[in-house]
């Protein structure tokens, strides 16, 4: 009993820093720029299928792919920004049309992957995936603790560099008073634009990890978007730590919930945190 | 030129029944068949045009309330033969229900965070539904279609008609609530919240209201549906092409209207119809997924936007 709940407590850790990983960049778009991005788990995905085939053609190593990977999704998502910024943001339109521009951009991404690879699961190969090591009784998966680490690593890294560089202070800036920002001669859109490719490159190696953990398939994004907008709005909207701390409390409650009660209980688990999540900050953007 | 109510339910009720003359007239089942999916897509684009358009809360969950209506019927079905005729108003009533659960939802959460909870929600009901062993769970079920319907030549051509009087029954009341003082207090809900509160519109009873009628609608639209398959499983149920769809339709017809859903239903689902003859149903959700990126950009107020700047443009001259 007592191991299971032990084995129970660190797997969830771990799925919970997981979590972080791929919550980061909608942190950084929703906490921040207060930009619905809905598409960021299959952002995810791409990532993951992108890994997948770096890793298929040239046996590249899953996590080497998804840093290799970075600099083309960050180019994506300036893109994708410049886009949005010109039809939505500039003319002040509703938020409404653009939840409906990301909706789309989700499918389009979904249907892509499954003209591209079809709808069967896709895994990759390392010497890490598969074997285990054993830490004070509990049996570590090592394809659970690699992607831990490199989370925990890439949390640490933008945190470092939201406080300590003069571009992350920008982004942090450009939540709280893009005019002041202006006078201190700072564009706010491209200092918006950047952090946009940022939130995405971090969507590529989340995906890397993602496919690490598990196989793959095009719909699995879909059942992120409520962990991650839970995670986001429970960790108080634009906190790296704040983040960090809800992906390992849902991390903990999903993994408590499926080795006592079963896994098909965890979707629940989710939802009812995303609840809770949503009654804490009920008026949502407008207070902050 | 503005046709009244009675007008319009007593052309509501002409179209209804030059649809059974149709199914006489046209001995080619095929075109039922296809007809019926574009009537379906026209009472979901309409249920969700209620609450997006009108109020502007984006439910990303369409397909969540559909199959919700369609699993209904399926559950009463194991129950014992009920006739179709009582299956689908119990279909929309339980949908109803739970988007009068949803409405509660959206007592506390505004614009996105309602859209979010949305697209959980479809996903938690899908859950639940795999799990339920007695209306067939993850590996599904299959339904017998009775033998023959008086009146009718065919199954399909009676599933045919009967999604024609759930379509027109929708545009109605669309219509209806677009033109009584709940469409113009959606409206106000739509265009500032806090104002229409202020102004005295009972926001949280409209609200309930739109989640209620918008959620009982797609239960009708899904009722049918097991009938028309003949074997159901979730994935078939919660599928891509509703979720997508129920969105795209009403955004690039013209959302907040009635007519702008009619008319991007038809053109749409006409299209896919005749698309995945030729293409891969997939290839037909791309291209939905694209056209709404592109209208969202270029065109907000849909076709019918676009007929009313072109009509304007004309008149100047």
């Amino acid at each position: 009993m007592v191991d299971l709940l032990l084995g129970a407590i660190v797997s969830g850790l771990l799925l919970g820093g997981f979590y972080a990983a791929v919550t980061l960049g909608l942190t950084l778009v929703f906490g921040y720029l207060n930009i619905v991005n809905i598409a960021h788990p299959a952002f995810v995905i791409l990532g993951a299928y992108l890994t997948f085939a770096l890793h298929g053609s040239w046996g590249i190593d899953p996590i080497a792919a998804g840093v290799m990977l970075t600099p083309l999704f960050f180019a994506l998502g300036v893109a994708i920004h410049a886009v949005y910024h010109a039809s939505f943001e500039a003319r002040g339109a509703d938020s409404l049309r653009g939840l409906a521009f990301f909706f789309g951009l989700m499918f389009i991404i979904e249907v892509g992957l499954i003209l591209q690879f079809g709808v069967d699961y896709r895994l990759v190969a390392a010497p890490y995936i598969g074997a285990t090591i054993e830490l004070a009784s509990v049996i570590v998966p090592l394809r659970m603790l690699i992607p831990f680490l490199v989370a925990v690593a890439l949390v640490a890294g933008l945190h470092l560099f939201l406080t300590r560089t003069f571009f992350g202070r920008a982004i942090r800036a450009v939540a709280q008073d893009p005019v002041a920002l202006q006078l201190v001669a700072v564009d706010p859109v491209r200092v918006k634009r950047i952090a946009f490719g940022l939130a995405v490159a971090t969507a590529c190696l989340a995906g890397a990890l993602l496919i690490i953990i598990g196989p793959v398939e095009p719909s699995l994004g879909r059942s992120y978007i409520g962990r991650v907008f839970a995670i986001v709005v429970l960790g108080g909207m634009g906190s790296v730590a704040g983040t960090l701390a809800a992906a390992l409390i849902l991390g903990l409650a999903e993994s408590l919930t499926a080795t006592f009660y079963g896994p098909s209980w965890s979707p629940a688990v989710v939802f009812g945190f995303l609840l809770l999540a949503l009654a804490a900050r009920p008026a949502g953007l407008v207070s902050r | 030129m503005r046709l009244g109510h009675g007008g319009f339910a007593v052309a509501a009720l002409a179209v209804v029944g030059a649809g059974y003359l149709l199914t006489l007239a046209i001995d080619n089942e095929y075109y039922f068949f296809a007809g019926y999916v574009v009537l379906q897509f026209v009472v979901l684009a309409t249920a969700w045009n209620i609450l997006g358009g009108y109020a502007g809360y984006v439910n990303f969950g369409s397909a969540g309330f559909f199959a919700a209506g369609a699993y209904t019927t399926i559950a009463l079905l194991k129950l014992g033969e009920l006739p179709i005729y009582l299956v689908v108003p119990a279909a929309g009533l339980v949908a109803g229900m739970i988007g009068l659960a949803t409405g509660y939802l959206a007592l506390r959460l505004r614009g996105v965070y309602f859209a979010i909870a949305t697209l959980a929600l479809a996903v938690v009901l899908e859950t639940l539904i795999a799990n339920w062993d007695f209306v067939g769970g993850a590996s599904g079920t299959f339904v017998l279609r009775p033998k023959s319907v008086p009146l009718f030549d065919s199954y399909v051509t009676f599933l045919f008609w009967l999604m024609l009087v759930l379509a027109a029954f929708a545009v109605f009341a669309a219509r209806l609530i677009e033109r009584s003082r709940l469409g113009r207090g959606l409206a106000a809900i739509r265009d500032d919240e806090v104002a229409a509160e202020c102004m005295g519109v009972p926001t949280l009873r409209l609200k309930l209201l739109a989640t209620t009628i918008s959620g009982a609608l797609m239960g009708l639209a899904g009722a049918p549906f097991p009938y028309y398959v003949t074997y159901i499983d979730p994935p078939s149920a919660f599928s891509l092409e509703i979720a997508v769809n129920a969105v795209a339709m009403p955004m690039i017809g013209g959302p907040g209207t009635w007519f702008g859903p009619v008319i991007g239903a038809v053109l749409l689902a006409t299209l896919q119809q005749a698309a995945t003859v030729t293409i891969s149903s997939e290839l037909n959700l791309l291209i939905v997924g694209v056209m709404l990126v592109v209208f969202v950009i270029a065109a907000p107020g849909g076709i019918v936007g676009l007929g009313r700047t072109l009509l304007a443009r004309m008149r100047r001259r």
